[in-house]
This record gives structure tokens, C-alpha cells and sequence, in this order.
């Protein structure tokens, strides 16, 4: 028996549900070679801004137990450049491509790059990252239910492709800004962005990343990531692609079970290259055994 | 920028062991990475599943002998201290080579190369030495006592005009390498001196201020923390008068005046 693994996100539709996340994956082209692109159920780009950004001073990023803190500063190339120099490589893969898209204005450049990339047919689908934890001096869109309504409701307007919102796991209630982005017209959502968090060197007595504060990611972050994922899908009807700590097979069912309709890959990337191509043998392992023929049944298939 | 190709695979830990003090030598089986392998390019190894050691460790490629490639590294922290546990016949899950190596000069120019390694730089410095063969090289090793002086045997075989530079003292020089390398140039003169260095950022950086106040070009290959090693997470950025780069991709090796120290 051949278990189906396609899935619907929005009005894209997945050949299988494992995607790689954003900024953990570049623009593709860096990991040509190491692994077969084309296998990938979708890849998200790196963050892109309207105007190229700088980045953060370094060091921007230090290991902690089993996790990874980063804080890059969306360092990008700006929308058009993203266009002229990085999408023609990814769209010669034949794979979904999902752009992350942020600003540094708030609704204004979202809603310039909506509708610049509305045009655009490579661009299957947008996510919204309302949640970078490293953009100095600005309070997170996904952190206030309200301003996630406004942002996705004025994003909506502007364009008729698939809006997928990636929200922030440094919040008391993740149902509620769930629920806000649902209401305001968000096809699905991507749980989670990393983890604010920190180090210190006590030799030095100084922080090991620059900006201070970090985002952290991997394992480390996992169970919190799963528990926000099957919160969320206790509230809302809209699929979630669920991340945070994806290694292998075993972690990415995790957040099946708990609710999720895809799951992504971040850090594992760096470590394993083929790390997503493992999880979709696994998963199809997994399915088979179990006589699941349909990934769909297995979402939110917690038993308690 | 880079033209080979980059490789990731099982290789087998043919010898690993100390060879003084803190510091490993390690001889992998790596016939993808010893037939294209240009110096001053690195590899990212993995330790396993390991909590405490969670990403790759990233080395240079210190030689390649036929098939294989020889990694020297210094016992520092958990993933070190991992690597240097690992036995002979045992595996590790390797990708390279990585990044952009030393440029190498065109044939036809005479240039006289320093070399300049401090401490642990000395790593890929061996594999520059050996491909610049047929052009006599000066090198300056610097160490902060006797005990601590490495390469220098390898140098020597590779018809290398050896000098050392110890902080105490001990042996050669005594001083830092970088006022060794002011003096050595003050000897030799500045006509046709091509810099190539690697080591600690201080002594870097100090190479860089005497390559720009003589106007000598200067090669220097720098180190940041790394997480992918592949150009992806930009997790290695440095500042340069074009903006940052990545110490992954279009370093390690920069050229010193392109840095803003
Ligand atoms: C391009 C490149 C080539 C290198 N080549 C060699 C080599 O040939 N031989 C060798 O012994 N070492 C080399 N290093 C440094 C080596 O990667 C680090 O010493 C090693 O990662 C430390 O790991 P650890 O777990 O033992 O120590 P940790 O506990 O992680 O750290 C110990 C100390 O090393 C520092 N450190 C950790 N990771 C890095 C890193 N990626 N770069 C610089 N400092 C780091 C930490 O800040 C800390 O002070 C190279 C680094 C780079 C970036
Ligand atoms: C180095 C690095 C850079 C990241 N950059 C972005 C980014 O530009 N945009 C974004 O939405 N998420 C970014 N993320 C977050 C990841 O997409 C993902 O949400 C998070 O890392 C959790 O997944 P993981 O544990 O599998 O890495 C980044 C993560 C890392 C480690
Ligand atoms: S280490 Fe990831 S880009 Fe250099």
C-alpha cells in the first residue's frame, strides 16, 4: 500500500507535507548538490524586505544545549533582487516556493510586496512573518491579536494568493493570535519562529550573540512547539505547518498527531542536509505500517 | 568564486591521535575532498547525536596525502574533545570542501611569499606551502612558548624558510609573529612580498595595518562561529567596505584591506 502524503495548504496543493523553513534554507541554491531539491514538498525563502537589509553585527549566532540562537537581522537582498538574482534558480526546480515576506514599516511594505508579488506566478504562496525576534526595536505584529487582524485583513485585500502567517511562540495565548489571523482571512499558519532567549560567556561576563537577545531554535524548543501547534488546532479550522525542533521522522509525527497539516525544517538543515528527504521516508514508513493511507487521518489524531 | 564541488559523506578515521599538548592530528579517507581540495578551505564534521554538541565543527584542510585528508586541531570545548575520542576505524559524517581558498599567484609573476601563522592558523597554512611549491616561502610561526610551536618540521620538508616568534621567548623570536613578520620585512624589503596568514584576530588584524602601510597585498583567513558552513543561514557574517560576507562563502580567506576591523 502506497500512503497518500499530499496535502492542501490554502489553495496550494503539496505533493508531500514536508517543507524546509525560512531563513534555515537560504534561497536553495546553496544546498544544490547536497540533497535532491526537487523531493521537497515546498520551500520557504529566506525572509525578504522591500529594501535589502544589513543584517545584525556578529557574533549572530552560538550552539546551547540541543538548540541553536540566531540573530541574522533578516539580512536580505531586498524584494528585487530576490527576483532578478535568487528566484530564477527556484523555479527551475518545480517545487512550490513559498516567499516569507517582512517589513520594516509595519503594513505599509507588506502590503507594497503583497501586491508586487501578486504578479508574480513563481511565487506560489505568501507567509507573513509578523515574528522575527531580531529586528531591534520592534515589538512583534504576532504578539497582539489585534495588529495580526489588521496586518492579515489589509495583506488579504491586497492579494489573491495563498497567505500563510507565521507566528511567535513569546506569547501567553497562542489560540488567540491564531484565531485573529484565521479570522482576518489567513489561509494557514506556520508555528512556530523561535524562542526569545540568551547566553552569556561567564568568563567575559558578555552575551555570546550581539544583539543580546536571540532567537532560539532546535530540539530545545520542540515540546514547546508541539504544545502551541495542538493549541492552536483545538481553535482553528485553517491548516498549520508545524516547525520548531524537527529533526527526523519520529518529531515531525509528533506534530501531526497534535494537529498539524505539514511540517517544516529549520535548523536540522544545517546539520543534515537530507534531513527532510529522511522525514518524508519516515513518514511514509510510519503510514505504512500503521495502515494510515492518508497523512490527513493522522492529523490531530491525539488520543487522551 | 568557488569552482569545486562540495561532498558529503561517511569517511573513515584512519588515525586520530595527539601530537602535542592540546593539540589532534586526524587522517580521513576522503577521496572527493583530496582530489579537488584548494588550500585555505575548510570541512564541517558532525560528532553525532550528541546534546552538547549539536552542530558541525567546522576545520581547515591542514594536507591532503593521496586519498586522504589530515585534519590538526586543538582540543578547546565538547566537540573537540568529541573528535579527539573518536578511534581509528571509527566514522564521521563530513561535508566539504568548503568556501574560497587562498588565491594562488599566476605562474608567470614572481612574487615572494610570508607566510604568517600564530597558534592553530598554522592548520591550513601547510596545504598553501605545499601548492606554492617551486617559489622559496618565508615562514613566521608564531606560539606562545616552545612547547607550543606546530609545523614546523612540515614547513621545513616543504623547503620553507622557517623563523619562529614565542611569546616567552623560549625559542626564536622573542614577541609576537606579527613584529616578527615588521622586522623580516624590514630585512627582505617589500618589493613582490605576497602576505598569506591565519590565526588569532588580533594578529590579523595586525597584519592587515602593516599589508596596508606598505602597500604589500595580504591574504588572511578569518574565523566566526559557524552553524550550516554552506552560505545558508548567514549565521557568519563579517564586515567589509562591500558590506557583510559570509566567512562560509566567500571567505574564510579575504583579502585584508576588503575588512572593516
Ligand atoms: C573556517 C574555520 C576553520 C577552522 N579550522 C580549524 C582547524 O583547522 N583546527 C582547529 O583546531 N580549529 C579550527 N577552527 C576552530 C574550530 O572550529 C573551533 O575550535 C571548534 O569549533 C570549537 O568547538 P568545541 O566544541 O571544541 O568548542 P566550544 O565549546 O564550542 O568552544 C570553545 C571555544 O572555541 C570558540 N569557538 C567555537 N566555535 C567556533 C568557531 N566555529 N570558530 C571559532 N571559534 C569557535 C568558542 O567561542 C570558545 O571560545 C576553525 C574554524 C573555522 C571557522
Ligand atoms: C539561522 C536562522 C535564521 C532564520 N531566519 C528566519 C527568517 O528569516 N524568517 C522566518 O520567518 N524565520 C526564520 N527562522 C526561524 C525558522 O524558520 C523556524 O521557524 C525556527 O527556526 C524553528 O524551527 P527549527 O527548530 O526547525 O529551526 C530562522 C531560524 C534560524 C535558525
Ligand atoms: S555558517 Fe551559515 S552562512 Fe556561513
Amino acid at each position: 500500500m502506497k500512503p497518500n502524503l499530499t496535502v492542501n495548504i490554502g489553495r496550494l496543493r503539496l505533493k508531500n507535507p514536508v517543507m524546509v523553513a525560512s531563513g534555515a534554507f537560504g534561497y536553495a541554491q546553496e544546498f544544490k548538490g547536497l540533497l535532491d531539491l526537487k523531493k521537497l514538498g515546498a520551500i520557504v525563502t529566506k525572509t525578504v524586505t522591500l529594501k535589502p537589509r544589513k543584517g545584525n553585527p556578529s557574533p549572530r549566532t552560538c550552539e546551547t544545549p540541543s538548540g541553536l540562537l540566531n540573530s541574522i537581522g533578516l539580512e536580505n537582498p531586498g524584494v528585487e533582487a530576490f527576483l532578478k538574482e535568487k528566484l530564477p534558480f527556484l523555479k527551475k526546480l518545480a517545487v512550490p516556493i513559498i516567499m516569507s515576506i517582512a517589513s520594516e514599516a509595519r503594513t505599509e511594505e507588506f502590503l507594497i510586496l503583497a501586491r508586487r508579488l501578486d504578479k508574480i506566478r513563481e511565487v506560489a504562496a505568501l507567509e507573513l512573518n509578523i515574528s522575527c525576534p531580531n529586528m531591534q526595536g520592534h515589538k512583534l505584529i504576532s504578539q497582539d491579536p489585534k495588529a495580526t487582524y489588521d496586518l492579515v485583513k489589509a495583506v488579504r485585500k491586497t492579494t489573491g494568493k495563498t497567505i500563510i502567517t507565521k507566528l511567535s511562540p513569546n506569547v501567553t495565548d497562542i489560540a488567540k493570535i491564531a484565531l485573529a489571523a484565521e479570522k482576518a482571512g489567513s489561509d494557514a499558519l506556520s508555528l512556530v519562529n523561535t524562542l526569545t532567549g540568551m547566553s552569556i560567556d561567564v568568563k567575559t561576563k558578555r552575551p555570546r550573540i550581539a544583539t543580546v537577545t536571540a532567537g532560539l531554535s532546535g530540539p530545545a524548543i520542540r515540546p514547546v512547539a508541539v504544545r502551541m501547534v495542538w493549541e492552536a488546532y483545538t481553535k482553528v479550522k485553517i491548516p498549520i505547518i508545524g516547525m520548531g525542533g524537527i529533526m527526523n521522522a519520529q518529531d515531525a509525527l509528533e506534530f501531526f498527531i497534535a494537529g498539524a497539516t505539514a511540517v517544516s525544517l529549520g535548523t536540522a538543515n544545517f546539520i543534515e542536509p537530507r534531513s527532510s528527504l529522511q522525514v518524508i521516508a519516515g513518514i511514509k514508513d510510519y503510514l505504512a505500517e500503521h495502515k494510515i493511507r492518508d497523512i490527513g487521518q493522522l492529523k490531530g489524531s491525539l488520543k487522551r | 568564486m568557488r569552482l569545486n564541488k562540495t561532498f558529503q559523506f561517511i569517511t573513515r578515521i584512519i588515525e586520530n591521535r595527539k601530537i602535542k599538548a592540546t593539540y589532534w592530528r586526524a587522517l580521513l579517507a576522503a577521496p572527493q575532498i583530496a582530489s579537488n581540495a584548494l588550500p585555505g578551505q575548510f570541512v564541517q564534521i558532525w560528532f553525532g547525536n550528541n546534546q552538547e554538541v549539536f552542530l558541525r565543527r567546522p576545520f581547515s584542510i591542514h594536507r591532503v596525502r593521496g586519498e586522504r585528508l589530515e585534519i590538526l586541531y586543538q582540543v578547546l570545548g565538547s566537540g573537540t574533545e568529541a573528535f579527539s575520542k573518536k578511534k581509528p576505524g571509527g566514522s564521521l559524517d563530513i561535508i566539504g570542501p568548503l568556501g574560497s581558498g587562498f588565491k594562488l599567484p599566476a605562474a608567470t609573476r614572481k612574487i615572494k611569499p610570508v607566510i604568517v601563522a600564530g597558534g592553530m592558523g598554522v592548520a591550513p597554512l601547510v596545504f598553501l606551502a605545499k601548492k606554492l611549491a617551486g617559489i622559496p616561502k618565508r615562514v613566521l610561526i608564531g606560539a606562545k612558548t616552545s612547547g607550543q610551536i606546530l609545523c614546523e618540521k612540515e614547513f621545513k620538508e616543504l623547503d620553507c624558510d622557517v623563523k619562529i616568534a614565542t611569546d616567552d621567548g623560549s625559542r626564536g623570536f622573542k614577541g609576537y609573529v606579527s613584529d616578527l613578520l615588521k622586522k623580516e620585512l624590514s630585512d627582505i624589503g617589500y618589493q613582490s612580498v605576497q602576505i598569506y596568514a591565519c590565526g588569532p584576530e588580533p594578529l590579523l588584524k595586525k597584519v592587515a595595518a602593516i599589508s596596508s602601510k606598505h602597500n604589500i597585498p595580504a591574504q588572511i583567513s578569518l574565523e566566526e562561529h559557524m552553524a550550516c558552513g554552506i552560505g545558508a543561514c548567514l549565521g557568519c557574517a563579517i564586515n567589509t567596505h562591500a558590506g557583510f560576507q559570509r566567512v562560509c562563502k566567500e571567505g574564510p580567506v579575504f583579502d585584508a584591506k576588503e575588512i572593516v576591523w
